[in-house]
């Protein structure tokens, strides 16, 4: 069981959050994908957006989204710390989410893990150890922000984070030379026309 | 080994466009309607017949799991719900499905949707999975402007809507009832069954819960016969199967193969061996975490399907197959399962809630050797206490990987024990 509360005491107080206009109409997209009167399916999907929006989820997101829903607020809180995506804390403008489970753990996520710590600032990176994010023929794997960068060592994995740390978007996937999921030097299937 | 021809993941690894137009030129979409002319009663016949089990981990007959929605449509909507929720470590097939060929699912959620008598479906992809996920809303926006989705979709006078609901990370909502708990807006806590989906699932209308790899092989089958993808494999184990090989392998990789392939063969074709030689392998889990391992000799023979790996104890699973060589402090690898399983559970049972925890304590200290022999009874004796005594199979999940530890590692985990002692001793 994760141990997440939803009222965490060193954060900063956030009074008010009010969806911008662009993003109510994108809740309110998601809400439409439900039956009428199923909203609250959309709860997920909305506090996504609020957490996009203001960069982590704050209890005001979270009552700004139960109204919404017209769900009970305890209800939304509860969402909010059983799934462990939502950043219940303010965080770094990249959140490095470092898979530390067997698949990935046997191809050297100690190594990429050690890496993270020491970049770990608050401001440009967090970390987060995760659990299996379902990469594992391309391991060890580190989801940073939307991303997955995959087939780390220590030294790919600087080289990461030194690209972001001068603002740039070093390309996701593979960080060898390789094709998505398929063997190094080439498939051994799908070769005939 | 299988032939291209007999591919169905011509896609796999993205070397193609994964768009509408090039995946109709690979065959997705073609004459869909004449599939769904045939009427629900022989499309799930014709998947009866082909002998398709589940391939989400449990292996239950696909065309059987449909047969259970009611025949009629009567004051309940039904529905398809796709699990995408990809989890189990080692597995990693859905993904490259969704991101790289994501119109064999669409097709196959529609197919499988009409079979059920279902005019709605959601596809509920893991939350960490956002760039494919994406794919596919924009694979499903392709399919509805072609009129291949929505009302009278492809000409066959059904309506079918699809839609993409994204989890937030948690592995529980890969269970088919925690994910319908998810899906309807609550923490993902599985529901006791009876009832099952198909009687009461989705919002307490009928549902069907099924993994993407079977939904997406549906119209492939359905086009080809039932007779092609049973001829493939072996008796009650038939078709083609996406395996993932992971872990200490030269060439890790997803592949597509014939079910009951052996092991070996699979990891010397395609992932280029084990490192460091065959005779440098020490185990390997089968099919996902959940699964128990097999220690090399066990592996020299195996046969990759699910009656030969049930045989040995231990099971297909996703297929995921976790190599570990000679250098792994395998205890270690099956502590961090034991971390996986605990920091899971979504602790509404008290065996599994308690019984993770208390087991990954247990192997923490197993893999410091900080134990007396006798814990390792104890240990085993608690692995049955929660097996069997939970709501979902997390709790038996949680139990097979430490119970097939102590089968095939039991003199390894006592020594490591002694040597701590000895040490203690000599100090």
């Amino acid at each position: 069981m994760s141990m997440i509360t939803a009222d965490p005491q060193d954060v900063p107080k956030v009074e008010h959050f009010a969806f911008t206009p662009e993003n109510l109409e994108k809740a309110k997209a998601l809400m439409a994908n439900y039956p009428p009167g199923r909203q609250a399916s959309a709860v997920i999907g909305v506090l996504d957006v609020a957490q996009r929006q203001h960069g982590w989820l704050p209890r005001a997101a979270m009552d700004e989204a139960a109204k919404l829903l017209d769900m009970a607020p305890i209800r939304v809180y509860e969402i909010a710390t059983f799934y462990t995506m939502f950043q219940l804390k303010p965080k770094g403008r990249y959140l490095l989410q470092v898979c530390t489970t067997t698949p990935c753990w046997l191809r050297g996520s100690d190594a990429i893990m050690k890496a993270c710590e020491e970049a770990v600032d608050g401001k440009t990176f967090s970390l987060q150890e995760v659990e299996c994010l379902g990469a594992c023929v391309n391991a060890p794997v580190v989801q940073i922000n939307d991303d997955f960068y995959e087939d780390l060592d220590a030294d790919s994995m600087k080289k990461v984070l030194d690209a972001f740390r001068r603002g740039e978007t070093p390309k996701p996937g593979p960080q060898v030379d390789r094709q998505t999921s398929a063997p190094v030097g080439g498939p051994t299937t799908l070769k005939s026309e | 080994m299988l032939a291209d021809k007999d591919r169905i993941f011509t896609n796999l690894y993205g070397i193609h466009d994964w768009r509408l137009s090039a995946a109709r030129a690979r065959g997705a979409w073609d004459n869909t309607k004449a599939i769904l002319e045939r009427g629900q009663d022989a499309i799930i016949d014709e998947m009866k017949k082909s002998g398709l089990r589940g391939r989400g981990g449990a292996g239950f007959p696909t065309g059987l799991k449909w047969s259970f929605m009611p025949k009629e449509v009567k004051d309940r909507p039904h529905y398809l719900v796709v699990n995408a929720d990809e989890s189990e470590p080692g597995t990693c097939k859905d993904r490259d499905i969704m991101r790289h060929d994501p119109h064999l699912l669409v097709e196959g959620c529609l197919v499988a949707g009409f079979a059920m008598r279902a005019h709605a479906g959601y596809i509920y992809v893991r939350g960490e999975f956002y760039n494919e996920a994406e794919t596919l809303i924009a694979a499903i926006k392709e399919a509805y402007e072609a009129g291949l989705l929505g009302k009278n979709a492809c000409g066959s006078g059904w309506h079918f809507d699809l839609y993409v609901h994204r989890g937030a990370g948690a592995y529980i909502c890969g269970e088919e009832t925690a994910l319908l708990e998810s899906l309807e807006g609550k923490k993902g806590m599985p529901r006791l069954k009876p009832p099952f989906p198909a009687g009461s699932g989705l919002y307490g209308c009928p549902s069907t819960v099924n993994n993407v790899e079977s939904i997406a092989v549906a119209p492939t089958i359905l086009r080809r016969g039932a007779p092609w993808f049973g001829g493939i494999g072996r008796p009650n184990n038939t078709g083609t199967k996406l395996f993932c090989i992971s872990g200490h392998v030269n060439k890790p990789c997803n592949v597509e193969e014939e079910m009951g392939i052996p092991l070996r063969e699979l990891i010397d074709r395609h992932a280029g061996g084990v490192r460091g030689g065959w005779d440098n392998l020490l185990a390997v889990i089968p099919g996902g975490a959940s699964v128990p391992l097999l220690p090399k000799s066990i592996c020299d023979t195996v046969l990759m399907d699910f009656d030969s790996l049930r045989d040995q104890k231990s099971g297909l699973g996703t297929a995921a197959v976790i190599v570990m060589d000679k250098s792994t402090d395998v205890i270690k690898a099956i502590a961090r399962l034991s971390q996986f399983y605990k920091h899971e559970s979504c602790g509404q049972c008290t065996p599994c809630r308690e019984g993770t925890g208390w087991m990954w304590r247990v192997m923490e200290r197993m893999v410091l050797g900080d134990a007396r022999i006798e814990e390792i009874d104890a240990l085993e004796d608690v692995t049955k206490q929660v097996e069997g005594h939970t709501i979902c199979a997390l709790g038996d999940a949680a139990a097979w990987p430490i119970q097939g530890l102590i089968r095939h590692f039991r003199p390894e985990m006592e020594a490591r024990i002694r040597a701590r002692t000895q040490k203690l001793a000599a100090e």
